[in-house]
């Protein structure tokens, strides 16, 4: 076992996210999912493509924060426009870090409150949530695990679709939506339970059962043996050290 | 015979003032406005526009401060967007302010709903079929967007109504004074799509240049619409500011501060007002350091 701190763990947890997913293009929205789609890029499936988070797609993934004098190896163009192109033809896998999600794996980053013309508070608004959730496969991350970000009943302003059998479009299925992984400073929850009920995949070291469930708004899935989530390897740690070179994931959870 | 036509130099001069360019906008328009968040804005056309009398307008942007100004200024009804952000200002504050006092009308829209929109109306299509929206609230709080049949198969559609812009306002790094206008950053965003789907477009630009220079191939390459479809061409160097125009320079992050930090003061947006819009754009320039210092800020890295 190495020395690592609970961002580091949770990085290298999120990083298995694009695994299996071959050549698909990986959007990671904020630091922690960004450094996981980059550790994955280099180090787990060195077929997916990333972005400079600006219009290029990449060879290698760019370090995160001041480029000193790196510059990002360019191969594609990729301004916002084809981003789109890419988002409708399906070959994406985004992490995202909503500010609600519920029980069918409906995420909220618009606003919060009950009264959608008098918003409690404004967020970012919907941004790309309904366009990616309805294409792609869509993964997410939450710094803080509470059940305020974790509620009990539907989010506040349903920005992207879940498994909700009563929002269920016609002619459509289950099997169009695609929500992967959810990676929190506690565990990581999957949508494998029955009828897709929010999962626990794996606890973090030191993590109980109670304190993901009491800390959830809405019942998961327990399973009998749930795994602890792995240790960062030697070798992940010397990665991020190089993906994050002024350590800016050390005020990433939100501390 | 034409060749002498030309010679004698009857080509058409779309060259105004922001004055003049604003002028030809009416209380009730809907406008779109180009860039992206904190990026490439036609900031200084829309310091004048705050510095009119026109009201009641419908705003159409993927918005940074260019919609916060407005909606604090009250010169907005109804704001269409998908996120009104300044980036490392996650939370633009004054739209923030007036949506959370229910002051403006919103159409909350996915952001490929909101190009498929401008598309429509650059197309003169009535909508374009889209599964985007499906399964969210997008539906639930636009009554007026619509689920349809298809003719071909068996499944939901959204028709992403089109989104006819009255007026675009757009910022460019070049243009001549026939309307071509050059775009140098990575990225032109919708600007084209903005351009096509109104019925006038007044673009700002950094530098008038001759039409020769768009004669290299690479220069003309960096044109993103015709120029049939510009209005007018207002020459007002550093006109993004505070909002970037890379690659001529990036956003101002101390100024962005400042304009955030003002809305958290009582009377923050009227001191504001006072200090950087009341006092016209030459003024301007001089009390954020000048064109050259503009030229300086370096350019953002995300």
């Amino acid at each position: 076992m190495s020395d690592y701190r609970l961002v580091d763990l949770v990085i290298c947890a999120a990083a298995q996210a694009w695994r299996d997913d071959g050549e698909v293009l990986a959007t990671g929205i904020g630091v922690v999912p960004r450094l996981a789609a980059s550790l994955c890029m280099k180090a787990i499936n060195t077929d997916l493509m990333m972005t400079d988070s600006e219009a290029w797609l990449v060879s290698e993934p760019v370090p995160v924060g001041p480029r000193g004098g790196y510059q990002p190896r360019v191969e594609t163009w990729m301004g916002f426009s084809r981003i789109f192109d890419n988002v409708w033809g399906g070959r994406r896998h985004a992490m995202v870090g909503p500010t609600q999600i519920d029980r069918f794996g409906q995420a909220n980053i618009s606003c919060i409150g009950s009264d959608y013309r008098r918003p409690k508070a404004q967020m970012l608004g919907v941004r790309g949530f309904p366009g990616n959730s309805i294409n792609h496969a869509n993964s997410f991350f939450v710094p803080n695990h509470n059940s305020k970000v974790f509620v009990a009943g539907e989010v506040d302003m349903v920005a992207s679709i879940g498994y909700n059998p009563a929002r269920l479009p016609k002619g459509y299925t289950f099997a169009d939506v695609d929500i992967r992984w959810i990676i929190t400073n506690l565990c990581v929850l999957d949508f494998e339970g029955p009828d897709r009920q929010i999962r626990i995949r794996s606890l973090h070291p030191g993590v109980s059962v109670d304190d993901v469930v009491s800390n959830t708004g809405f019942p998961l899935c327990v399973p009998e043996n749930i795994p602890v989530t792995p240790e960062p390897s030697k070798a992940q740690l010397d990665l991020l050290a190089l993906l994050d070179p002024r350590d800016l994931r050390a005020t990433a959870m939100g501390a | 015979m034409l060749g002498s036509n030309l010679r004698m130099g009857l080509t058409m001069d779309k060259r105004m003032t922001a004055a003049q360019a604003i002028a030809g906008l009416r209380d009730g328009m809907t406008i779109g406005i180009g860039g992206w968040g904190p990026r490439r804005k036609p900031m200084a056309l829309v310091r004048e526009l705050l510095r009119s009398d026109l009201k009641d307008l419908t705003i159409v942007a993927y918005g940074g401060a260019d919609v916060g100004m407005l909606c604090a200024a009250g010169k907005v009804r109804k704001v269409v967007f998908a996120f009104v952000s300044l980036d490392f200002i996650p939370l633009e504050p004054y739209f923030r302010a007036a949506r959370q006092n229910g002051a403006i009308d919103v159409m909350e829209i996915d952001e490929g709903m909101f190009l498929l929109g401008l598309k429509a109306a650059a197309m003169r299509t009535s909508f374009i079929p889209t599964r985007i929206g499906l399964g969210t609230d997008v539906l639930k709080y636009n009554p007026g967007i619509k689920v349809i049949d298809s003719p071909y198969d068996d499944k939901a559609w959204v028709a992403m109504p089109a989104l006819p812009l009255d007026a675009a306002l757009l910022h460019v790094d070049r243009a001549d004074a026939r309307g071509v206008c050059q775009i140098c950053g990575p990225d032109h965003y919708m600007d084209d799509l903005f351009a096509r789907a109104a019925d006038k477009v007044f673009v700002s630009c950094d530098e008038i240049v001759d039409t020769e220079f768009f004669a290299d191939p690479a220069q003309a390459r960096q044109v993103f619409w015709e120029r049939a479809q510009t209005t007018g061409v207002v020459h007002l160097p550093g006109g993004a500011h505070p909002s970037s125009c890379a690659p001529l320079y990036g956003f101002d992050a101390k100024h962005f501060k400042e304009y955030a930090a003002s809305a958290k003061e009582a009377g923050g947006w009227s001191q504001y007002f006072d200090r950087y819009v009341a006092c016209g754009e030459e003024e301007y320039l001089n009390r954020v350091g000048g064109l050259a210092a503009i030229r300086q800020l370096p350019l953002p890295v995300f």
